[in-house]
């Protein structure tokens, strides 16, 4: 019995979690980018996306804030460097979620227009807005794009 | 930060995790805080001059660039300095040492205080800088310290990017128009002498790599000057002719320019230390 109450009380975190939306890319949730490591009834244990990502902060904020509103106060938040977060921890339904917003997935495949779908496209910068981004362009329907670098 | 509401943590928990400070027996302690400082202060001061250049640079692009590459460093001196007044147990956490520390008392090496000049300038002192950086830290992924290994195998795809970035600008203006190509090698011939610092071998970097807890950066000289070289003939420059080194930062003999560079950066935290976002 005790078994099963930590399993749904695991799920039941892992729900909250799912509607925790990130700061800067607020379509994609924090566990949709990986973020969450894992979950136990006792804890939450996130990982940083880049070592300066001002996010990370914002992130363990939102974190605190959803599972004080959900009634898990005493589930602990812990951060670990290692191993390192790596943009294939992003999952399928994160992928379309980002394209669909418009910011073309990380991929190790030469990217396509998240808005047309043309592989016709070109490098702007190496940076965009922010540091998980680079900016670039399609070529055939000519709109600028945010690609979520391979990371 | 003292804006955010505190994070609920059990007695005695870091919020690190993995990495609990060695204890007060740790024999290496103090040879893991210097180590640490150096590292932490390379990426604190190239932060800060980076940031120099927010609203300043020739297009927007560049502008994000090196913000984020800032942005980057600054958070690698954060965790490195983090550790380090966690492993020194005297109470002061990274913000005191990055602003409350005087000049004397940095350890960075010299290459990354020197002003940022032109564009020319600050892209050849990121090259020299992310090349050796990139190399440092794949080397480091294997330190006996856990945070030191952590940061270095996250960091290091970071660090990767900035040392293309730069690659890509020191061909572009070496290879570029007849003004482009003088900028660069002025740049070139400004950083130079900066170089041996950074495989200067001392007592403390010795004992560092003994430990293990440090690189022998004369492992991965060869490496260097190999990449160094292969951009800069892309580039169409040649090495700038044998300078004069200077070394001294790691012993905290620093040129005037960073004490200018610890007034705007530290003059906040100084003049109002219970000020908060």
């Amino acid at each position: 019995m005790v078994a099963l109450a930590q399993r749904d009380e695991t799920a039941r975190i892992w729900r909250v979690l799912e509607q925790v939306p990130d700061p800067e890319i607020p379509v994609v949730s924090v566990v949709d980018l990986g973020i969450v490591r894992e979950v136990t009834p006792e804890r939450v244990l996130i990982t940083p996306t880049y070592t300066g990502c001002p996010a990370t902060e914002a992130i363990a904020r939102d974190i605190r804030f959803a599972l004080d509103a959900a009634g898990c106060r005493q589930v602990r938040i812990e951060s670990r460097l290692s191993p390192p977060w790596t943009t294939d921890w992003i999952s399928e339904e994160g992928r379309d979620k980002l394209r669909a917003y418009g910011i073309a997935p990380p991929s190790r495949r030469p990217p396509e227009c998240p808005q047309c779908g043309s592989p016709d496209v070109e490098e702007v910068s190496r940076f965009g807005s922010t540091p998980c981004k680079a900016q670039w362009r399609c070529r055939a329907c000519l709109e600028p794009f945010d690609l979520f670098k391979c990371h | 930060m003292a804006s955010l509401p505190p994070i609920d943590l059990p007695a005695g928990a870091t919020g690190e995790g993995a990495f609990d400070a060695p204890g007060a027996d740790d024999p290496h302690r103090s040879v893991r805080f210097d180590y640490l400082l150096r590292l932490g202060d390379d990426a604190l001061i190239l932060g800060q001059r980076l940031s120099e250049w927010c609203g300043h640079a020739p297009s927007v692009e560049v502008d994000l660039s090196l913000a984020n590459i800032g942005l980057d460093l600054i958070g690698q001196a954060t965790h490195f300095l983090g550790r380090a007044g966690a492993v020194e147990g005297e109470g002061r956490d990274g913000d005191a040492l990055a602003f409350r520390r005087d000049v004397l008392d940095f350890r960075n090496c010299l290459l990354v205080e020197q002003p940022n000049g032109d564009f020319a300038r600050t892209m050849a002192r990121q090259f020299l800088f992310s090349t050796w950086q990139e190399l440092l830290f794949e080397h480091l992924t294997a330190s006996a310290d856990a945070a030191i290994a952590a940061v270095a195998a996250k960091a290091v795809k970071e660090v990767a990017y900035h040392r293309e970035l730069a690659s890509e600008w020191v061909i572009r203006l070496g290879d570029g128009t007849d003004d482009s190509r003088r900028r660069m090698i002025d740049g070139l011939d400004w950083t130079w002498r900066f170089v041996p610092e950074l495989f200067e071998m001392d007592a403390i970097a010795a004992r560092a790599a003994e430990c293990g807890i440090g690189a022998d950066v004369a492992n991965f000289r060869g490496d260097y000057d190999r990449r160094v070289r292969a951009v800069l003939a892309e580039a169409t420059l040649e090495p700038p002719p044998g300078q004069r080194p200077i070394l001294g930062g790691r012993r905290g003999h620093h040129s005037e320019h960073l004490g200018h560079l610890l007034a705007a950066m530290q003059f906040l935290p100084r003049t109002y230390p219970d000020a908060t976002w």
